[in-house]
């Protein structure tokens, strides 16, 4: 394709446009034109009652970091805003590390069924989303509770003494998060291995011995755009998860996207949580950036 | 009455293609709505009406305020009808001069948010209190120390609801500050309260009312209604007033400024003052409201229910929520953040 | 001197595909089973009853709401996957052009605001609109779910799409003359996989959705989870349960029936 003549190229580059008017048109609107709301409110006034007073003002930008203790007056780093940040990052990294452990090897056994019977196996990993998420949540958070159906079978069974404490914990609420965001796992990394080659796979065993070789040299790099693509879906709206905190993990921690809701709700900050919200998206899309740089240089080749 | 009946629906049929008559759009906290009321409201009125949810008072201001909802009826808690007010989102359709005012409890029509009543109707009223587990602990109950001083039967089985101004209020009378206090020395002692009982709860959450009756939690700072529920499901559950103060709520229904059918929302606005019908509101979300002589029409389990019935002698320890100011209000949040982070 | 490589048969795998369909169902099982229950409560079991089937058959705002949210999902999981699976087309397998990192991040915008930010922020954007319109009907909903489905459909698409042979087309491109015919026998039923995919994630994305929904509604557009999520504060009742199992039982149903479909239809396209 490098060879093709400046019309032809042109006209790829037109057609190329007319075919992301329909996806860009949809983003302007819902998307983009509300991000810039966003970010003007981010520089104005908070109302006294909520809503935004129209006078510029820093101290949104200024709060996100930086914080006046309001016993000495002294200025310090937010500390709260930081360990929340941190928090939440933490968990989402993990939240993407176990939806892989799980997604990976599920979205594998799926592309190895016969072809006719894996639309099937697909629609039996979403059936069950189709059930409301509180009312899932609610579900997860009655199998692990103290007297809940795991315990109470465990000490049925004889494998324990005192019920464990596993709800209101991170583990709850990771447990939580990597079931409610499986199939953004599972999904994309099916439909990259889904087109794999396993002549190829079988190739690759005579050559390379050993499965774990298999696996490293061969399928995962074909997995590879399926994986990326898994964990962002997964690890962006973790880092703004809010129901699943709350319930599993018993909302005795703030995460990033209950501070936000609490500056645009009682806390009746919008400018803050607007700087809030535009720092967590200045992260993220620093990832990302990275990740297209990365990736970018592959997909290269590919043309 | 006939004549601006007559007037207005005229007035609107001309003005606003959106009005269809016989039609009325109520906004309100979600699961709050007797749909026993509504059916027989519709009956007698030939009003055809459409409920629609919410779930935080902030939601419901954020919504109104930015216009274009096409609602006639919300129903704001006390401490939001103020700023309601203020921001003009209320029409002034003067409750006070309909015909079943009479039947409002006195206690009801003077209150802070709205004197006299020339904007607001008593929709439910309540208390956050301590529900506590009495075979797990039976001293007494009726002090914040439930939940602030944990006797050690209960520490790792609080719940408190995750209501910013609730709980700070209950902690600030506890510690000896008023409502919406702004002094350093008070707050100081708050937060550094809250924080050290903090480690002994075990979450922040809401609708606990399962976890009570089967033991997952043992205490906690709690509505009255789910308090009630929770009793229902094991009698073991009480709940306590505390003595050194404890919040008293109020959610009100209002018409809205820009109500499109208003005839038909003052209509509703009075028909929920009957005694009966406002009866029917308390049968189903387990709340009291504001109208005398609803008792007779109560569920004999709410009627006589504790929860609902403030014992006389801890009647004077019970504080409307008011409205505070936007300074303290930043404070709170601070702390509130601190609390959590 | 190895074994014979079935690659169908990694016991680790499987064992972990198994674990992680027994996680997925164990809650659905739950709740199903509390659909019945005779008491109040989602986590009290007090006996077999239809109750709550009868109850949310009598609830015309919870059937309303449930209507609703499968009309948005639709619509939106249809908009957000055409305009994926062209963008997807203009965004792979070339050249790097320019503005390619600007459309990139535009259309995972979506996913890097967080929710309650999206939600303020449209409503005072809608409502500005609302009231110079005067229209209030579903629309907004379609299309502020459409938005935030897209980056949940493009990305499957675009995975899938990364590793597709070029080669095909070019030839086709040759035997067929027109973009448009190549794109239906060649492209569509490779990149299908990838369609049905994000198809599928759009729609349990916009189903499942509460925040961005519960501040743009108008009056009487509640869906099943803000119906929910007004309940959460007060009582919630296992009427919801009832209604979910519906749904479920009416989803597997339609996959019984799409499972005998593709087992009788002996694969006319070849795949």
């Amino acid at each position: 394709m490098t060879d093709v003549a400046p019309v032809t190229a042109r006209r790829q580059a037109r057609a190329r446009w007319l075919l992301l008017v329909p996806a860009l048109t949809v983003l302007v609107f819902a998307a983009s034109g509300p991000l810039l709301i966003v970010l003007i409110y981010s520089f104005l006034t908070p109302g006294d009652y909520g809503g935004v007073l129209w006078e510029p003002s820093a101290q949104g930008w200024f709060s996100v970091v930086f914080e006046r203790d309001f016993f000495t007056d002294e200025l310090s780093l937010a500390d709260a805003h930081l360990s929340i940040f941190w928090r939440s990052v933490k968990l989402s990294l993990m939240t993407a590390a176990l939806a892989f452990i799980f997604g990976f090897p599920t979205a594998y056994f799926i592309a190895t069924r016969p072809k006719e019977k894996r639309d099937l196996w697909m629609l039996l990993i979403i059936i069950p989303f189709w059930t409301n998420l509180l009312i899932r949540t609610f579900a997860i958070a009655e199998l692990i509770r103290n007297e809940g159906t795991v315990n109470t079978l465990l000490i049925t069974m004889g494998v324990i003494d005192e019920p464990i404490q596993m709800l209101f914990t991170e583990f709850a609420i990771l447990l939580g998060m990597a079931y409610v965001y499986l199939p953004l796992m599972v999904l994309p990394i099916y439909a990259s291995l889904e087109r794999l080659d396993f002549s190829l796979v079988e190739a690759g065993y005579d050559l390379y011995a050993t499965r774990w070789r298999v696996l490293r040299k061969v399928i995962f790099p074909l997995a590879k755009p399926g994986v990326i693509a898994g964990s962002i879906l997964v690890f962006v709206p973790s880092l703004g998860a809010y129901v699943t905190p709350r319930v599993l993990g018993g909302g005795k921690q703030l995460m990033l996207g209950n501070l936000i809701e609490l500056q645009f709700g009682q806390g009746r900050n919008w400018p803050l949580g607007a700087a809030l919200s535009l720092t967590l998206l200045a992260i993220v899309m620093v990832a990302l950036l990275f990740y297209v740089r990365a990736a970018g240089g592959e997909e290269g080749r590919h043309g | 009455m006939k004549l601006k009946v007559t007037l207005a629906a005229l007035a609107a049929a001309t003005a606003a293609p959106a009005f269809a008559e016989g039609e009325l759009n109520i906004y309100n906290w979600g699961n709050y709505t007797s749909p026993e009321m509504i059916e027989k409201f519709e009956k007698e009125y030939g009003i055809d009406v459409t409920i629609t949810d919410y779930d935080s008072n902030d939601t419901a201001l954020a919504k109104i305020k930015a216009g274009g909802h096409g609602f006639d009826i919300v129903v704001p808690s006390g401490t939001y009808v103020p700023i309601f007010i203020s921001e003009g989102l209320l029409m002034e359709s003067k409750p006070n001069e309909m015909e079943n005012f009479k039947n409002m409890d006195p206690v009801w029509v003077d209150v802070e948010f709205d004197p006299g009543r020339n904007y607001t109707v008593p929709w439910q009223w309540g208390t956050v209190g301590m529900t506590v587990n009495t075979s797990v602990y039976d001293g007494d109950i009726n002090t914040a120390a439930i939940i602030l001083d944990p006797p050690d039967e209960l520490k790792g089985k609080i719940n408190v609801v995750p209501e910013m101004m609730d709980v700070m209020s209950t902690t600030i009378y506890y510690m000896g500050g008023d409502q919406c206090t702004t002094d350093k020395e008070v707050l100081k002692k708050v937060r550094d309260k809250l924080v050290e009982a903090k480690q002994h709860w075990l979450s922040m959450d809401y609708g606990n009312i399962e976890k009570y009756a089967k033991g997952d939690l043992s205490a906690g700072v709690n509505w009255n209604g789910a308090s009630l529920r929770a009793r229902l499901e094991n009698e073991d559950i009480a709940f306590g007033y505390p003595v050194t103060g404890y919040p008293v709520w109020m959610d009100n229904a209002a018409i809205l400024a820009d109500a499109q059918n208003v005839e038909n929302a003052k209509q509703f606005l009075n028909f929920i003052m009957d005694p009966e019908n406002a009866a029917m509101l308390s049968n189903f979300a387990r709340y009291a409201n504001g109208i005398k002589g609803s008792e007779q029409y109560l569920d004999p389990v709410m009627a006589s229910a504790p929860e609902v019935v403030v014992p006389d002698e801890l009647k004077a320890a019970g504080k409307v929520s008011k409205t505070c100011p936007p300074e303290a209000q930043k404070i709170y949040t601070a702390i509130w953040t601190e609390l959590q982070k | 001197m190895a074994k014979p490589f079935e690659v169908h048969r990694q016991t680790g795998f499987a064992t972990m595909a198994g674990l992680c369909f027994v996680v997925l169902y164990l809650p659905i099982v739950l709740l199903v089973v509390y659909s019945f229950n005779q008491g109040d409560s989602i986590a009290i079991w007090e006996g077999f009853s239809w109750r709550w089937y009868v109850s949310a058959w009598d609830n015309e705002q919870v059937q309303a709401a449930t209507v609703r949210s499968l009309v948005i999902a639709f619509w939106a999981a249809l908009i957000a996957t055409t305009c994926a699976v062209l963008a997807a087309l203009a965004t792979t397998r070339q050249e790097r052009f320019r503005g390619y990192t600007f459309v990139f991040a535009m259309i995972n915008q979506p996913l890097m605001v967080p929710e309650i930010v999206t939600a303020v922020a449209l409503l005072i954007f809608f409502a500005m609109i609302k009231v110079q319109t005067g229209y209030t009907g579903l629309g907004y909903l379609i299309l502020a779910h459409s938005a935030f489905c897209l980056p949940f459909a493009y990305m499957p698409i675009r995975a899938r799409l990364q590793g597709m042979d070029l080669s095909l087309e070019q030839a086709a491109m040759d035997l067929y003359g027109t973009p448009w015919r190549v794109f239906r026998r060649i492209t569509l039923p490779q990149l299908w996989p990838g369609i049905l995919a994000g198809a599928m994630l759009a729609f349990v994305i916009s189903l499942d959705d509460v925040v961005i929904t519960e501040f743009v509604k108008s009056a009487g557009q509640d869906t099943l989870p803000t119906y929910m999520l007004g309940q959460m504060r007060r009582v919630v009742t296992p009427e919801v349960n009832a209604i979910s199992t519906v749904l479920l039982a009416i989803s597997v149903v339609m996959v019984v029936a799409f499972y005998f479909l593709s087992r009788t239809k002996k694969q006319p396209t070849g795949g």
